[in-house]
């Protein structure tokens, strides 16, 4: 959305950082409940009930305007939900963060189109992206320690970038910028990774190593897979959530999914 | 301490800061202060004055810079800024005309006309230099914290924001345009007589506040230069380019937009400070939006996001401006546009990308 937002920070007013803590002792990093967001009369989200468990590797699947994105922009802050909750952990109400509070409570997310800084080196935004004290004037007079650097080195030559690190990211290739972006996310260490389309425009090659990549994840961090491409899917989905106008049609299995007769008939046939 | 200055800038980036301050604060002054009028070699004194004031202008385009070039945050409205800091710095220097104005009151002579009787509160303590530094910093300062706060909080950007900017410095000149506001109305301020003791037509006095002028100048742009190529620098220019990513990487874009904007509107309020006893006067029509627009056009001449650059293209614009108004009087604002259109259309990183280009080939 450009130009003129009407939003404003509900929280995130004052100076001082929100300090929030993730409780999941219940085993569930993510529960949303209930949740409607309409857009001028048209529910993007309709009464959303959807939980994540710690480690969960979860695809989200369905047609154009079912809701993914809106899904995404709800997690993160970026839309309020008009009812329901959203919880992350136990204790943390996702409703009343605003984007950077969020970030912070541990939830990464990687946009459907690669957004990376184009300007800054490969190294830069890493830098920018690692996880440290975020506030003004520490970044005023931030240096690099020994770990930093050796922590950047290392998502580096995991990324496959180490040799790219002062390029500026402008001149990545499209699945370049895809793992430069996936390799942000993974330097700010966060608990929850929401990952939109993350292997549109890669070659089978690197969409085979993101697949590998993503299987390793899973099991430390808790991760949710948006995408379109069946077959990546299929590699890598344990439990595959299906949307459809705004609410879930189906969950389960890759088996179960492919097989319901009411998936097969909005969205696979 | 060393490493801190190597980062600012390498040995040429010193040696050219230096080879400027031997200039503009020892030999240009020594010029005009110790040769007699006869000499070829001497500055003469509109030339001392003009340079001063452009070396003013050029701390306000790179202040520009700092929000605009870097942050991707362009104000129309940073005449405003200008003007208050030189307002701040006007009331003290109305005040130390003492009774020696028209109608020899201890009041300004405006006050005086108006039939006031009593300095209004927000005159009180003007006459004491601290405090009219204090107002210098703190007038442009605190207005821009303020409005800052609530743009950027409400998430205003592009193109909106540089229209409210614009609707404020116009605001503001309608408000310092009224005779009750108490600043002296259209006609602004005047005729002043001294600073902090020194009498403002000796001609040591004169230098004096050109070598201030240079060496903040100076200061400012190392100031500057420490802010962009710290992190926070790269926060900035990360707001330009992806303003989302840097709030999901967990920044909180409101703090760093508003230190940039705030930091920028207090150098140009320091700027209007210096200006205001060199040219001799300062009324509203320095708030006018077509002057904030020049701002803009002097930044983007020279180079955005280079710091440097919008203090060269201060220097050319304003240098051309004082050179065309003299011949072609007329044609001035026509010429104005032209060089904002060709530098918009072939020259997007100004006068320094072409520089740059030039050495490249």
């Amino acid at each position: 959305m450009s130009g003129i937002q009407q939003r404003e920070d509900k929280v995130g007013q004052g100076w001082a950082a929100h300090t929030t803590t993730l409780d999941v002792t219940h085993g569930v990093i993510l529960y949303l409940e209930d949740v409607t967001v309409s857009f001028d009369g048209f529910k993007a989200l309709n009464k959303l009930t959807l939980s994540i468990d710690v480690g969960e590797l979860r695809c989200i699947i369905g047609p154009n305007g079912a809701g993914k994105t809106t899904l995404m922009d709800v997690i993160t802050g970026k839309t309020r939900a008009d009812s329901g909750t959203a919880f992350f952990g136990q204790t943390i109400d996702l409703q009343e963060l605003s984007e950077y509070q969020i970030a912070h409570a541990g939830i990464g997310r990687k946009f459907q189109k690669p957004t990376v800084f184009h300007n800054h080196s490969v190294f830069d935004n890493l830098e920018l992206a690692l996880k440290t004290d975020k506030g003004l004037w520490r970044s005023l007079f931030a240096r690099l320690s020994a770990s930093q650097q050796a922590r950047i080195d290392e998502i580096l030559s995991l990324i496959n970038l180490s040799d790219h690190a002062k390029t500026l990211a402008g001149l990545l290739s499209h699945g370049q910028k895809q793992w430069l972006e996936i390799g942000m996310l993974l330097i700010q260490e966060p608990k929850l990774l929401l990952l939109d389309e993350p292997v549109a425009g890669m070659t089978d090659q690197e969409i085979e190593r993101t697949a590998e990549l993503f299987k390793a994840l899973a099991g430390k961090h808790s991760l949710i897979v948006v995408e379109h491409d069946m077959n990546f899917i299929s590699t890598i989905a344990r439990k595959v959530t299906v949307l459809h106008e705004g609410s879930v049609l189906a969950e389960g299995n890759m088996e179960q999914i492919k097989n319901d007769p009411r998936v097969i008939e909005v969205y696979l046939g | 301490m060393a490493q801190y200055f190597s980062n600012l800038y390498g040995i040429k980036g010193w040696a050219a800061l230096g080879l400027f301050g031997l200039l503009f604060v020892i030999v240009i002054p020594a010029l005009n202060l110790f040769l007699p009028e006869s000499s070829a070699l001497r500055v003469p004194d509109y030339a001392l004055s003009l340079i001063g004031k452009i070396m003013c202008y050029a701390i306000v385009a790179m202040a520009m810079d700092l929000i605009w070039g870097y942050a991707g945050i362009l104000s129309l409205g940073h005449g405003l800024f200008f003007a208050l800091g030189g307002y701040a710095c006007g009331m003290y220097l109305m005040r130390m005309i003492g009774t020696e104005g028209q109608y020899g009151s201890t009041l300004p002579d405006f006050m005086v006309f108006l039939d006031w009787k009593e300095l209004p509160w927000y005159w009180q303590g003007t006459d004491m230099f601290w405090y009219a530094l204090l107002l210098v910093v703190l007038a442009p300062g605190l207005l821009a914290f303020i409005f800052g706060y609530f743009a950027f909080r409400s998430r205003i950007k592009g193109v909106y924001f540089s229209i409210i900017t614009q609707a404020l410095t116009f605001a503001f000149m309608l408000l310092f345009f009224r005779n009750e506001t108490g600043f002296g109305g259209n006609n602004g301020f005047t005729d002043f007589k001294r600073i902090v003791g020194y009498s403002l037509t000796d001609p040591a006095t004169r230098a004096g506040l050109f070598i201030a002028t240079a060496i903040f100048l100076m200061m400012a742009l190392l100031m500057c230069r420490f802010i962009v190529v710290s992190k926070l620098g790269r926060v900035l220019t990360a707001i330009r380019d992806a303003e989302s990513r840097l709030m999901f990487c967990g920044y909180n874009p409101l703090h760093y937009k508003l230190f940039a904007w705030t930091f920028s509107a207090v150098l140009c309020g320091i700027a209007g400070a210096l200006y205001v006893p060199q040219v001799g006067i300062i009324n509203p029509s320095e708030m006018s939006p077509a002057n904030s627009i020049e701002i803009a056009i002097w930044a983007a001449v020279g180079g955005r996001g280079t710091l440097v650059g919008p203090l060269l293209g201060a220097g050319l614009v304003n240098g051309a401006k004082s050179w065309f108004t003299a011949a072609f009087p007329e044609y001035w604002l026509f010429f104005l546009g032209f060089i904002f259109i060709i530098v918009t259309l072939f020259l997007p990183q100004g006068v320094i990308g072409l520089l740059r280009r030039f050495k490249k080939t």
